[in-house]
């Protein structure tokens, strides 16, 4: 269901009661606290090398060559500690992780090991241990099992979602709230590229009149775009467009008598060409990360100490650079977490190393931290979820994979 | 050479019908032809029994009821306001605390934001008819007919007294007769209030008729004129200027009684013979007789069984569905066909579904903003969509509904619908973001288009990085945009 930007009133007016839509796990309201949770899932595979660079590995530079961030130099990456540096396009959430409100997760994927970014997402939203016929996500299962547990209620929305359509992270048998920005985004300029490859291959035609009103001057013929980007324009669309979801989402988050739980998705990952780690397309996807989680921060107000902000995607790029200045998909890659409520200013890692031997398949960061084991280390810690639960139906046949501890303050 | 099978069965759908949804091509594969035959041939084909909508009568006098009730509280308003000034201005030292009974008299200078007008409710809600008939169609042959003579026919909602009833002209004028005879469509088209609002015939006064004698105004040529050059002969045929003006002529005195009248006819079409140029007119090479309503009737009858107008209707037709430049036998079968059955329509589709020039693979035509929306909709699944992102895309995308920008129409040949591709990416991509969410965009794909999809297609969207983007790719695919 959609609705606009409710008023207060209407809030009141929908629930009933003050606190028809508030949600308060008993366990953590027993401590004293009030926990927002809010899920970013970021779609198309993050390249994790990118976003937070190994600068201590001694074969990291070998490795990327110019592509790799280092800690000193024209575009500096901002070092977290010895061994790891965040990408520039993210002060924001350097400064979180300096004041002890973001941690980074590293070499961490899913227990998914194909490429497909459908079947990936599938299993990171999902929670199961293989793609298949999944109508119902981790999260929302979570919450379904939180509410015997003393949910004040009037028979309003739990969880909430930005878009029209909610997340698969979000979905299932606790009731879900969506809100759809006014304004959708155009579309990535990724996806008109594809668009356009995609005629050039079989339809010039439509690809001279696509080309024309794109005006492109000339159409690249073997070998493909050349470098020609079809719109140059678009990184200040992405930016407000993150920044407005998310602001949006914490400022319901925020609300006394609003939702506890939310979700976002944002497109445009997937970097297979010209990637653009220091300036380009994935440097703005950062930079406009870094800013929604500065609005989420920003909206939270005084919520934001009991905030935790997940950031997942469904799996990393190749090691190697591809031919094209890009990355192609790899494995495992790194989650970020921000809030007040964390025990942050640490990287999380168990480091595999760069070594062509430590590679997944010889191509791939290995991972070594199981994502559901940090998820439901938020959860548990965070929202008091209880562990046999998270292992079972949450996270269905997991009871290997264990909580990490500690990441809550 | 046709196509085989599966692929023949995909093109069938995407050229003729609104586009596949799930299971459609499976259904029709055995017999495509025969497929579209028998959804033409269902008693209730093309037609809208929505016991809600409202006749253009009723819609005509609705509209003029709501603009009355305006006209009063905008009144209302202002007199009050005056009232409320005129007392404060009244020598009281503090208005603000000596007049308490006039701040209260006032009311809100701007209430609350009522939403959208009566005329703007009535077209959406034929609009949501209109889609809902296209999403619940087997193959949409029949809707696709409809859209393509009311677009043949074409009025503006535009125009402020049309918008209230331009959908119901579709449905009345239309809809009545896209598979029956061709000059009672004519006959309905033109005697429809919406056609005689539109097109100026309503206040059409004949110079010696006895209105015209008392008035200045005198006769509008517009209706004529694009009777002859739009509807039936075709542009520079066989008529001439004075045809054009002994045609005015015949058809003045065909207007409506105002809706404003407290009649129980109020918006219905009247003939008024005060407003009728009295005597016989000559319209190509003929006289008509003087006979007051009957006179323009008989001529419409000579307009619908003329040649030349065979031939402007079948090569419109042949251009609609087949090729920019149809081929010449085609045309000529068509004309043919037209004139022999003496107009029907419906005899008209089959000949065109049955001739082998309609079923080549090249797949020449670019689907218009509507279609392409809808066949969107359709591979999607989904039923009953918000028509307000629908109605945007398509005035994006230059294709407003019932809103062409002349009575010619929107244009039928691709040339034109190729400046909106650009817009159409972004379009494309806040539908794949409305789909419904169990949308799996392989399965999509298949029921889509997989027998006429080319593997660079297929690789496409399975390489696709979200499930968004891969709807999006789907519907940008060229063998998604042309039929």
């Amino acid at each position: 269901m959609t609705m606009h930007a409710p008023t207060r009133r209407e809030l009141l007016l929908a629930s009933g009661t003050l606190f028809a839509w508030a949600y308060a796990p008993r366990l953590a309201r027993a401590e004293g606290r009030d926990p927002r949770f809010l899920v970013v899932v970021l779609r198309g595979a993050l390249d994790g090398l990118a976003a937070v660079a190994p600068v201590g590995d001694p074969e990291w530079q070998r490795l990327r060559g110019d592509k790799a961030l280092m800690p000193s130099g024209a575009s500096a990456a901002l070092p977290l500690d010895s061994f790891f540096a965040l990408n520039p396009a993210m002060p924001n959430l350097h400064r979180l992780y300096k004041s002890g409100a973001a941690t980074i997760v590293h070499a961490t994927a899913t227990p998914y090991r194909e490429r497909s970014h459908f079947d990936g997402q599938d299993v990171l939203e999902s929670g199961l241990g293989s793609p298949g016929a999944a109508d119902s996500g981790w999260l929302n299962r979570a919450l379904a099992s939180l509410q015997p547990a003393g949910r004040v209620t009037g028979g309003g929305k739990d969880a909430f979602a930005i878009g029209p359509i909610a997340p698969l992270v979000v979905r299932g048998p606790a009731p879900v709230l969506s809100w759809t920005p006014r304004r959708l985004p155009p579309a990535s300029d990724d996806t008109l590229t594809r668009v356009l490859d995609l005629y050039r291959h079989t339809d010039p035609m439509l690809a001279r009149a696509l080309e024309e009103r794109l005006g492109l001057a000339t159409i690249a013929r073997a070998g493909g775009m050349d470098g020609q980007q079809p719109r140059a324009a678009g990184a200040g669309q992405v930016r407000a467009y993150f920044a407005e979801s998310a602001g949006m989402a914490a400022k319901f988050l925020a609300r006394p008598d609003g939702p506890r739980i939310g979700a976002l998705a944002f497109d445009g990952w997937d970097t297979h060409a010209d990637e653009g780690v220091m300036s380009g397309r994935l440097a703005n996807l950062l930079a406009a990360l870094d800013g929604a989680i500065a609005a989420i921060e920003s909206e939270m107000k005084e919520t934001w100490r009991d905030t935790v902000v997940a950031v997942i995607t469904e799996f990393g790029r190749t090691a190697h650079i591809n031919g094209t200045d890009g990355t192609d998909h790899g494995t495992a890659t790194v989650a970020l977490l921000a809030g007040g409520a964390l025990k942050g200013g640490r990287v999380v890692a168990d480091w595999p190393g760069l070594k062509p031997a430590n590679l997944h398949e010889g191509r791939d960061l290995k991972p070594t931290t199981d994502l559901r084991g940090v998820l439901k280390g938020v959860l548990k810690d965070h929202l008091r979820v209880d562990e046999a639960v998270l292992a079972s139906k949450v996270f269905p046949e997991s009871g290997r994979v264990k909580p990490v501890a500690g990441l809550l303050a | 050479m046709a196509l085989e099978g599966k692929a023949n069965a995909a093109l069938c759908l995407h050229r003729f019908g609104v586009g596949p949804r799930a299971g459609s091509i499976e259904a029709i594969t055995s017999d495509p032809r025969g497929a579209l035959m028998a959804e033409i041939d269902a008693p209730d084909a093309g037609r809208i029994s929505d016991p809600t909508l409202l006749t253009s009568a009723e819609g005509a006098r609705a509209a003029f009821k709501f603009r009355q009730e305006q006209r009063a509280q905008r009144l209302a308003a202002r007199t009050a306001r005056e009232d409320g000034a005129a007392k404060t201005g009244d020598g009281s030292a503090a208005p603000d605390m000596k007049a308490p009974d006039a701040a209260s008299a006032a009311p809100a200078i701007a209430p609350p934001n009522p939403g959208p007008g009566l005329p703007q409710r009535l077209y959406l809600a034929e609009a949501r008819a209109r889609i809902h008939a296209a999403l619940e169609a087997k193959i949409g042959f029949a809707e696709r007919l409809v859209w393509f003579w009311s677009n043949h026919f074409c009025v503006s909602a535009d125009k402020g007294n049309v918008r209230p009833i331009c959908g119901a002209y579709e449905r009345e004028a239309i809809r009545a007769h896209a598979l029956g005879r061709f000059g009672d469509m004519l006959l309905a088209v033109e005697s429809h209030p919406a056609m005689l609002v539109y097109l100026d015939n309503a206040r059409s006064i004949g110079p010696d008729s006895m209105a015209g004698m008392r008035q200045k105004r005198g006769l509008n040529e517009n209706l004529a004129r694009e009777i002859l050059e739009l509807h039936t002969l075709g542009v520079r045929t066989v008529y001439t200027q004075e045809d054009v003006t002994g045609f005015a002529k015949v058809i003045t005195g065909w207007t409506l009684v105002p809706p404003r009248q407290d009649s129980a006819r109020a918006g219905e079409f009247q003939f008024n013979p005060r407003m009728h140029e009295p005597g016989a007119q000559s319209v190509i090479g003929k006289s008509y007789p003087e006979g007051g309503a009957e006179q323009g009737r008989t001529v419409l009858a000579a307009l619908a069984r003329h040649p030349t107008t065979a031939k402007h209707v079948a090569a419109k037709l042949a251009r609609h569905f087949v090729a920019d430049e149809p081929p010449d036998a085609l045309v000529q079968r068509l004309a043919k066909r037209f004139l022999d059955t003496d107009g029907n329509l419906k005899e008209l589709a089959k000949t065109l579904v049955t001739a082998p020039e309609a079923w080549d693979p090249t797949r020449a035509k670019l689907k218009r903003p509507s279609e392409w929306i809808v066949g969107a909709l359709r591979a999607g699944g989904t039923l009953a969509p918000d028509i307000g992102p629908v109605m945007q895309a398509q005035n994006l995308l230059g294709e407003p509904l019932w809103r062409p920008s002349a009575p010619k129409g929107f244009a039928d040949e691709s040339g034109p619908w190729l400046d909106g591709l650009s817009q159409r990416v972004d379009i494309a991509n806040q539908l794949a973001r409305r789909m419904p969410a169990e949308a799996d965009p392989r399965e999509m794909f298949e029921e889509a288009l997989g027998p006429i999809a080319s593997s660079e297609t297929r690789q496409a969207i399975t390489r696709a990085e979200s499930r968004p983007q891969a709807l999006a790719l789907l519907f940008m695919a060229p063998e998604f945009q042309r039929r």
